[in-house]
């Protein structure tokens, strides 16, 4: 549970709620994103950033490069298959 | 494969395991000892053996696993507690993934699962917020754990069913700290430690600040790390750089994503939901002051431990294991005799050989297992 997994926020789908589309690995899901907004934004300033997520929930900005890195790694150790999978077996809606 | 190679780049982990080497030859504890270094993290446990770091280090630097694995520290009562919540008629009882084979004093919610209680794994707090959505005529329960890495995440979640006045959703609440369990360590008589690597993703959520009594009252250097071998070697290498020139503060070797004022938002909503508690148990290291939170009664709508009247069960851990003192540092894994006998992954007795995170299931499952019996059995014999 305290794996972060990097995501890139392809969609903002519910303002009021802090909702965002974010891509994992290839998989789209619902990211909450109110850890990572500042108030005085507009919340489609952060369509494209690259995020960490961890159990839902955006935590904090990343760089593509480090995104990257991240993904390869878990990827290749295999340890992202067990969170995908959770993951996409339940999407919440808004 | 250029990125990961990025991470595991033998050059640059070599450099730096020089680095290292240098510093100890100048460093005066080693000539008495070898260095005691804590990963508090399960996270950071999990790499080190991952990528058999422990072997790549001097024999002058010992790693001690520490108890940061949220799973590991749930004492058998309140696995017991939740297996009372989620064998209620009428309800759905979600948790992560990990909480389900960890054993209470009966059985371990997998094995409730298959006797019929409704138990689902969710990977967010929202998909069990989004079932009781699904289903109003249900009450829905999230077993809430973890250091503040998900604190958050429940609070928010906690915010959002109020907003939207979920009333059939509440969280039964086994977040801890971190500050008061590594205080909590650092109390214990027996132990030696000579510094920390701090778990990344608690910090950040919580900053620097908390981490700040350590380095200015126990005198330890203590260094933020983040969870690739190389961030690993090279925190290893902070530490050892204080050491030997006899400071102790804080370091950022995450800052790429721990800042050192945390995260402001997820902070707020910590703050608004929750307060610390008196006291909470951990396994293996008792009672400790304001180690856990529980929800604040402004939302005690939300607290199944309320909602439900719950009343709390006591079980102390099989007598054969050795948990607690694995869990503080005090004892190796392999030194158990209840490990690779009684207790295995396949047949955990205590949550460390449950977890991937937990010290046991890392030993069993990258160690040598026979050489490591061996060498307690040579151990018992001259004892």
């Amino acid at each position: 549970m305290c794996l972060g997994i990097p995501g890139q926020i392809i969609e903002i789908i519910d303002a009021d709620n802090m909702l965002a589309k974010v891509d994992i690995g290839g998989v789209t899901r619902s990211v909450n994103i109110a850890c990572i907004v500042n108030d005085q934004d507009d919340l489609s300033d952060y369509l494209n950033d690259w995020v960490l997520v961890h159990v839902g929930f955006a935590m904090s900005r990343i760089d593509e490069n480090e995104a990257q890195k991240t993904l390869a790694l878990l990827q290749e150790l295999g340890e992202m298959q067990q969170e995908m999978d959770t993951m996409q077996s339940m999407e919440p809606q808004s | 494969m250029k990125y990961v190679d990025e991470f595991r780049d033998p050059a640059k982990a070599k450099a730096i395991l020089n680095e290292i080497q240098s510093l100890l030859t100048k460093t005066a504890i080693v000539k008495q000892r070898p260095l005691q270094i804590m990963e508090f993290c399960g996270g950071h446990t999990h790499t080190i053996f991952r990528y058999g770091i422990e072997k790549l280090l001097p024999e002058t630097i010992e790693m001690v696993h520490g108890p940061g694995c949220p799973v590991c520290v749930l004492p058998r009562g309140r696995v017991d507690d939740a297996l009372s919540l989620a064998e209620r008629d009428n309800v759905i009882f979600t948790t992560f993934g990990d909480a389900m084979r960890v054993p209470g004093s009966q059985k371990s919610l997998l094995q409730a699962k298959a006797d019929g209680a409704d138990i689902r794994m969710v990977y967010s707090p929202l998909d069990a917020l989004n079932l009781a959505r699904k289903h109003p005529d249900k009450q829905v329960i999230f077993f809430a754990l973890g250091f503040e890495t998900t604190m958050p995440s429940t609070a928010l979640t906690i915010l959002q069913a109020e907003k939207q006045a979920i009333e059939n959703f509440s969280l039964f609440c086994n977040h801890i700290t971190t500050a008061p369990t590594i205080k909590a360590i650092l109390d214990e008589p027996d132990m030696i430690l000579d510094g920390f690597l701090a778990p990344g993703h608690v910090s950040m959520v919580i900053g620097k600040q908390p981490f700040e009594f350590i380095a200015e009252h126990y005198h330890k250097p203590i260094v933020i790390t983040g969870f690739e071998p190389l961030d690993i070697l090279q925190s290893i290498w902070m530490v050892v750089q204080q050491i030997s020139a006899q400071r102790s503060t804080v370091e950022n070797q995450y800052a790429r994503v721990a800042k050192a004022s945390g995260n402001l938002p997820g902070l707020q909503a910590i703050q608004q939901v929750y307060e610390l508690d008196a006291s909470s148990e951990l396994r293996g290291l008792g009672k400790l002051d304001h180690s856990g939170v529980k929800i604040r009664d402004d939302y005690q709508q939300f607290d199944a431990e309320k909602k439900f009247a719950l009343t709390k069960h006591a079980a102390s851990d099989p007598a054969e294991t050795c948990c607690g003192d694995v869990i503080k540092g005090l004892m190796r894994p392999w030194q158990c005799h209840a490990f690779g006998n009684s207790c295995k992954p396949e047949t955990p007795l205590g949550a460390l050989m449950v977890s991937s995170e937990g010290a046991c299931a890392a030993y069993y499952n990258f160690g040598n297992v026979n050489e490591l019996l061996a060498r307690r059995q040579k151990d018992t014999v001259n004892s």
